[in-house]
């Protein structure tokens, strides 16, 4: 037996431990459990609740299990006469200034304090003086505040010290008067702040939006995957009769560990904004009709068959691979090869070295392993906030981070070498790359990683073949961060253009008879094409499958179809790890919409595709799976240096797309376009 | 404003000094002579502006300073008298008459335990803990000056002497 395990005894069974280890983890991972409010196996250890105090033998009083490392020979006893007296104590102390406010309290029915208060408290209280209040504050639009009951375990602050590093939290006065707040009036901007809510083990700190709208054991929880960014976040949608009332995390420690970006977990009032299209539409003669689905459908086919194969089809990158599978289908069926995702590109000089689809270059939970981290054209904790954390985690156990951005961004982390200033291939061919280069050499473990600016760069070949050289000069591994959630799938299920094809760069500048958009608004998401929705409009025939109704739409467009986002329908993302994640519909549609891949199944029944006889999400992902075969992820191979540049290396302030607006979907979500980071993104300083 | 800008260069080489005190990567440690030195040159107490620009000057976090400058009794973060009267209240003082004393010093100036008086002359600073000066007990400390073996006499002479 190695030295690292010692023997102790917990309720009188004999555990193995390892050395080093607090008690509760031992107890937990035996089952008996212990009770506790500020211990978490995220965080470090407070042991200030007093609620997880055992008896340990020989030790004079009870210990807090959460601070209390194991002994060879050490006897435990969570249970007995001694630790319940000592828990119970504590929960009386606790509940002196606990309001006691359950019944008006989001947080009851799944409510820590009140877990334990139904094991551990008294059911009458001995106390009869004033109880202590304190006033609410105001920390931003996501998270609400009743800090009467708090119980100060400090979870939500050390939470901003160790996990985003950006502490806005504290602990301010004492005694009596102590209490967490902001001690200014400010808001707590972090985009993972909202993760607060999770932690607090009481109902201080609450969902601002959800408040008063449903009540936790009402609601049905269904798995979901996040839809706006590369990393595919687990999490739950709690729905009340078919409505998504609230998202949280779903612990997935390959992913998304227990934490969700306020992206992920606020953008679902996008759901049921009031810009939903709630009918099919269709222009004539300048004006807009509703019509019913059927009339829709058959314009739709008629349109397209019509064209003769002179058709083009952009895709959000935030489509389903079912979704994208048909997409595929159709176009072929259709004859034409003009089909791409990739609506955020602008150079598309080398593509025909892309690998088969964009990859991290390792998993996310490799990032953490890394000696060395060079981050090329990416305003990370926007892109992708889970990934940045993870980069965060590698920064403070010792890897030297590089970033090489044209913008300056701010991280909660130490970066080791800032290249910035410049045009971003300028940097990358520049002097200042030795020390990163050295960086890299130097470490075992060490990836270059292309952010999502440089992928939408001018001259994204010159800066992805020069970070290529980089990483093959230094050993390191190369991986790209990709716009939307599903770029990987859309690449593997074939949303690209075929032999002959236009990409999404060069599509709009041709004259088509008809043109598909699926979940594309063309002033938001095209910004890669200079006047999109102009060029759209001199195009044959527009059909747009939309969630939402806008004006660039109406004018870009001839056709719109009501889809569901992807909360409203089946379908499956294949993250930039190449992790393949389905998910079910979670709420039920609103208005005529449709989810998108039934729309496109009738497309190409009404087009006469043969095999289009699709009856769900799953039998398309068989289909496409069995094409694919295992997914195997690649990086870009070209590695020599470039001769010259392949378009303009511009600073990247215009193609940076800000956190909160990078989808339709969370583009109408009111709580996250209130926050400090979508205001100063629209120009609006507070 | 920058902390170049808040801070004095005498309160930054204070600062300076207390930082040096401390083991490489351990500045958070200065943070209590920091807000001395600072509170020391603003009329004895803290505003958000100074705090702020000690936070930068030590690289911190501003809720960091906000924690400290809070919690501890020494520190003032509202405008306060001028001249800073602590009454010992501890066990020792309390056993040799320092409640008579803080009665007797709250009727001479019209003001309760942690307030100032109308003046701005006199700060009374609320419930002063053990001073570490039993032997002498009662006794208060007036402008960081330990005055010990109390009675109401030396109390209005020295109260009075206050300008």
């Amino acid at each position: 037996m190695s030295d690292d395990v010692i023997n102790i005894e917990v309720d009188g069974k004999p555990v193995e431990a390892k050395r080093g280890q607090m008690v509760i983890e031992v107890t937990d991972e035996v089952g008996a459990y212990v009770p506790r409010f500020c211990y978490h196996e995220k965080l470090s250890i407070a042991a200030n609740c007093r609620m997880c105090l055992v008896e340990v033998e020989k030790a004079p009083k009870p210990l807090p299990a959460c601070a209390t490392p194991v002994n060879e020979g050490m006897k435990v006893f969570t249970k007995s006469p001694q630790a319940i007296a000592a828990q119970k104590a504590t929960m009386e102390f606790l509940l002196i200034n606990h309001p006691l406010d359950c019944p008006i309290c989001d947080q009851g029915g799944e409510c820590e304090l009140q877990d334990l208060a139904m094991g551990y408290g008294r059911d009458v209280s001995r106390y009869n003086d004033g109880k202590r209040v304190v006033k609410d504050k105001d920390i931003g639009p996501l998270v609400s505040t009743d800090m009467t009951r708090c119980i100060h375990c400090t979870r939500c602050v050390r939470f901003g010290e160790e996990i985003t590093g950006q502490p806005q939290l504290g602990t301010t006065e004492r005694g009596e008067n102590m209490k967490i707040g902001t001690y200014i009036e400010q808001s707590v901007d972090h985009e993972l702040s909202a993760n607060i809510i999770d932690l607090c083990p009481v109902g201080a700190l609450n969902n601002k939006p959800y408040r008063y709208s449903a009540r936790a054991w009402e609601m049905v929880q269904r798995p979901a995957v996040s839809p706006h960014d590369c990393v595919g976040s687990n999490m739950f949608a709690h729905v009340l009769r078919g409505t998504v009332k609230r998202i949280v995390p779903r612990e997935n420690e390959a992913i998304n560990e227990t934490w969700l970006a306020d992206r992920d977990r606020f953008s679902y009032e996008g759901i049921y904004s009031p810009e939903r299209l709630q009918k099919p539409l269709v222009k004539e003669s300048g004006e807009w009709r509703e019509l019913d689905w059927e009339e829709a459908l058959n314009t739709a086919a008629d349109r397209l068959k019509g064209a003769n194969g002179d058709v083009g089809m952009l895709s959000s990158p935030s489509a389903t691979i079912e979704e994208g599978h048909l997409l595929a289908r159709l176009a072929e069926h259709l004859g034409t090869a003009s089909i791409d995702h990739r609506i955020e590109r602008r150079d598309f000089s080398d593509q025909d070295a892309d690998p088969a689809f964009p990859w991290l270059g390792c998993d996310i939970a490799d990032i953490e392993e890394q000696d060395a981290i060079f981050v090329v054209g990416s305003n990370l904790r926007h892109e992708a906030p889970i990934i940045a954390h993870r980069i965060r985690k590698a920064s403070l156990a010792g890897a030297r981070v590089s970033i090489a951005s044209s913008e300056e961004h701010e991280y909660f982390f130490n970066v080791a070498n800032t290249l910035s200033g410049a045009g971003l291939a300028e940097l990358l061919a520049g002097a200042g790359i030795e020390p990163v280069i050295d960086s890299l050499k130097a470490a075992d473990n060490a990836l270059v990683l292309l952010g999502n600016v440089a992928g939408r760069h001018e001259a994204f070949s010159t800066v992805r073949a020069l970070a290529a050289d980089i990483a093959s000069k230094t050993g390191a591994k190369l991986g790209t961060l990709s716009p939307g959630a599903n770029s990987a799938g859309l690449s593997l299920t074939g949303v690209l253009p075929g032999e002959g094809g236009l990409d999404a760069g060069a599509m709009l500048d041709e004259s088509l008879d008809a043109v598909v958009l699926l979940n594309v608004e063309p002033d938001k998401d095209l910004h890669a094409t200079p006047d999109a929705v102009g060029k759209l409009g001199r195009q044959g025939y527009v059909v747009a499958m939309t969630p939402f109704d806008s004006e660039s739409l109406r004018e870009a467009a001839d056709l719109l179809l009501p889809i569901g986002t992807s909360f409203e329908t089946s379908g499956t993302f294949v993250n930039v790890e190449g992790r393949l994640q389905s998910f079910a519909g979670i709420a039920n549609p609103v208005g005529e919409s449709r989810p998108a891949w039934k729309v496109l199944r009738v497309l190409g029944n009404l087009t006469e595709a043969p095999g289009f006889e699709y009856l769900s999400t799953e039998e398309i992902r068989d289909e496409v799976q069995a094409n694919l075969g295992e997914i195997e992820p690649e990086s870009y191979a070209g590695t020599t240096r470039p001769a010259g540049l392949s378009g303009e290396d511009a600073p990247a302030a215009e193609i940076d797309t800000p956190i909160y607006s990078v989808d339709s979907l969370v583009r109408r979500a009111a709580a996250l376009q209130m926050t400090v980071a979508a205001k100063r993104a629209a120009g609006e300083t507070d | 404003m920058s902390a170049a800008q808040v801070l004095s260069d005498h309160v930054r080489e204070e600062i300076d000094h207390w930082k040096a005190r401390f083991p490489e990567g351990r500045h958070r440690s200065a943070v209590i002579g920091a807000l001395h030195a600072a509170q020391h040159e603003n009329e004895g107490y803290l505003t958000t502006e100074l705090m702020d620009a000690v936070a930068e000057y030590l690289d911190l976090p501003n809720i960091q300073v906000y924690e400290v400058a809070t919690f501890y009794s020494m520190f003032q973060t509202k405008p306060v008298g001028r001249n800073n009267v602590a009454i010992c209240t501890n066990i020792s003082c309390m056993l040799r008459g320092a409640d008579e004393v803080v009665a007797h010093v709250e009727k001479k100036l019209g003001v309760k335990l942690g307030q100032s008086t109308e003046d701005g002359r006199i700060y009374l600073k609320k419930e002063e803990e053990c001073l570490a000066a039993c032997c002498g007990a009662p006794m208060m400390m007036v402008n960081h000056e330990y005055h010990e073996d109390l009675t109401l006499e030396q109390v209005d002479k020295i109260l009075d002497g206050l300008d």
